[in-house]
């Protein structure tokens, strides 16, 4: 009974660890071009495309959440879309998981990579194109290397609320062992049952994780260098 | 002549507006002088592509790099030049000779036949090669960057006012150097400056921009003792001599010497026989109708009037004078030109006050 528990509560842990892993991979390739797009452009669409962005952080989970479970359920365009596909619908599955999470973690990820790309200015890609190296070029030699501390912090942040998140998995994964059951949901059930003592290890730990990261955050992240 | 540059922008903003058609030497440096906002950047940026003015045109030799006619527009990176901005903009994720392979490992050619070891060695940076760029003073980076884009075989290097950003010090600790780039390099060089001692410096060619509009461009001479543009130089009024060192005297004096005449000045540095640049003021200059015998002033050489014109100091003319084919400037006062009725034709001397070397 005891070790059946524990293994449930490291399954838990695991599976936040790989939701957050890939939610955070897949960030850093979709927020990337968002957020250089954000700090280059002088479109209009500016405005309402970061509005956008920002979402999710003003909204409940619960609003997303519910959302997400329309678009992607049998009558919704993308659940069409999956059912056609064969692949079948996505709420209550670990893809499912990490779209909605994707989604939910975009601004912590894309406003530090976004200030980060706008703080270096336009005169060090002046600078590269006058030395022969072409727009992508420059974007890969230049702009990634010196938005660094930028893609750190946006990393850190988005695992890190990747992990955190209770109420969107909820809606959109609810409480599967296995495939959806993260650590929150797991400290959750805890909880309901009455078993403290489980849930203090879990609870405890998630504690210690995010002072950890935020700690890592705030010592680790250089300074911003200044461009001689 | 095909080495020739030819360049021809406008833009129009709404607090702004440029206009210029250039046709400038395919050799040696061509200063753009000017006050802030008379365009001369834009200019500048406008050569290198950074800036795209609509209806312009760029060519460096047979290189087209504009053509709005024909819709050809060149980007940058895919332009054979070299930019040198005011501030050095070095990357501060690289190392210094990493700053330098950025451009010369993207050239298509070697620049130059010079490697990067022989190129730091012009530059006098080799000691500073696995430095970081946040470790340079300010003098060192700019010529970091200078060297950069000399790594990148341009066909012609852009300079948009190098040395503004650095104090006194850091000025004259890389003038040296670009004077040694202006005679070891086969390039030309547009120089983008609005210091009048630069200028005088490292200038062959000068174009003056006044609000987006070329007033005069010419040889440096040749513009510098125009009388009717008072207004571009101010006090710092004055023409450039070439001169050549002829003796070091034992009177700490050295001779130089140049088609007017021999002039003295305080003994300088330079080799017996090399030559040097020397700026005379047309505030130092004063004139006589005889030659003066009881008087401190050492230089004194004989010119003939050219023409003479107001100036913006009340009370005060400018006079154009011809010494043995090359000008100089006089401002005397008006009430002294009439009395030594000074008009175009007259004979006399001119006396110097004060010769400055550039070198």
């Amino acid at each position: 009974m005891e070790s059946a528990a524990y293994s449930a509560d490291l399954a838990a842990v695991w599976l936040t660890l790989k939701l957050a892993t890939v939610v955070t991979l897949l960030l850093l390739v979709i927020g990337t071009p968002i957020a250089w797009w954000l700090a280059r452009t002088r479109s209009i669409f500016k405005g309402a495309v970061g509005a956008v962005v920002a979402l999710p952080l003003v909204l409940p989970p619960t609003v997303i959440g519910f959302y997400l479970l329309v678009v992607m359920g049998p009558h919704g365009p993308l659940g069409q879309l999956t059912k056609s596909l064969g692949l079948g619908l996505l709420p209550f599955t670990f893809p499912g998981l990490v779209i909605a999470s994707v989604f939910y973690s975009l601004p912590f990820v894309v406003q530090p990579i976004q200030n980060a790309f706008e703080a270096i200015g336009e005169r060090p890609l002046e600078v590269a194109a006058t030395l022969r190296a072409s727009p992508w070029d420059a974007f890969w030699s230049v702009a990634v290397p010196l938005a660094k501390p930028g893609f750190l912090s946006g990393s850190i942040l988005g695992f890190a609320h990747t992990v955190g998140e209770f109420g969107i998995v909820l809606m959109i994964g609810g409480n599967i062992p296995d495939k959806t059951r993260v650590v929150s949901v797991q400290i959750y059930d805890h909880v309901e049952a009455l078993e403290y003592a489980q849930a203090h290890w879990l609870a405890g730990g998630m504690v210690l994780f995010s002072f950890a990261v935020l700690l890592a955050l705030y010592t680790f992240n250089p300074a911003r260098r200044k461009t001689p | 002549m095909s080495d020739d540059i030819h360049a021809r922008f406008r833009v129009d903003r709404r607090d702004f507006s440029l206009d210029v058609d250039l046709q400038l030497p395919g050799r040696g440096v061509t200063a753009l002088f000017g006050h802030s906002g008379s365009g001369k950047t834009t200019a500048l940026r406008a050569m290198a592509g950074l800036e795209r003015a609509p209806g312009g045109y760029f060519a460096v030799g047979d290189e087209v790099w504009q053509d709005e006619s024909r819709s050809l527009f060149v980007p940058p990176h895919q332009r054979s030049l070299g930019v040198v901005f005011q501030e050095a903009s070095l990357f501060p994720h690289l190392s210094v000779r990493k700053n330098m392979e950025f451009g010369q490992k993207r050239a298509a050619t070697v620049a130059f036949g010079v490697s990067l070891p022989e190129m730091a060695e012009l530059l006098g940076i080799a000691h500073l090669l696995d430095r970081s760029p946040g470790q340079l003073s300010g003098g060192e980076r700019q010529r970091v960057a200078i060297a950069r884009a000399l790594l990148a075989a341009p066909k012609i290097l852009l300079m948009d006012e190098p040395l503004a950003a650095l104090d006194f010090k850091r000025k004259q600790e890389i003038l040296p150097y670009l004077e040694r780039l202006h005679r070891e390099l086969a390039i030309p060089v547009v120089y983008v400056s609005h210091a009048p001692d630069e200028v005088a410096r490292l200038a062959d060619h000068l174009v003056l921009l006044d609000e987006g509009r070329v007033v005069a461009s010419g040889a440096l001479n040749e513009v510098l003792s125009r009388i009717d543009l008072p207004a571009a130089f101010a006090d710092d009024a004055g023409v450039v001599i070439e001169a050549c060192v002829a003796a070091h005297e034992a009177d700490n004096l050295s001779r130089l010497e140049f088609p007017g005449g021999a002039i003295y000045v305080t003994r300088c540095h330079a080799e017996v026989g090399s030559w040097l640049r020397c700026r005379i003021h047309a505030r130092d200059v004063s004139l006589a109708l005889v030659p003066q015998v009881q008087t401190s002033i050492l230089n004194c050489v004989a010119a003939v009037v050219v023409d003479l014109a107001p100036t913006d100091t009340p009370g005060h003319v400018l006079v154009r004078l011809d010494v043995a084919g090359e000008p100089l400037l006089a401002r005397i006062t008006q009430r002294s030109a009439n009395k030594l009725d000074i008009r175009p034709g007259l004979a006399l001397r001119a006396q110097i006050k004060a010769v400055a070397l550039l070198a």
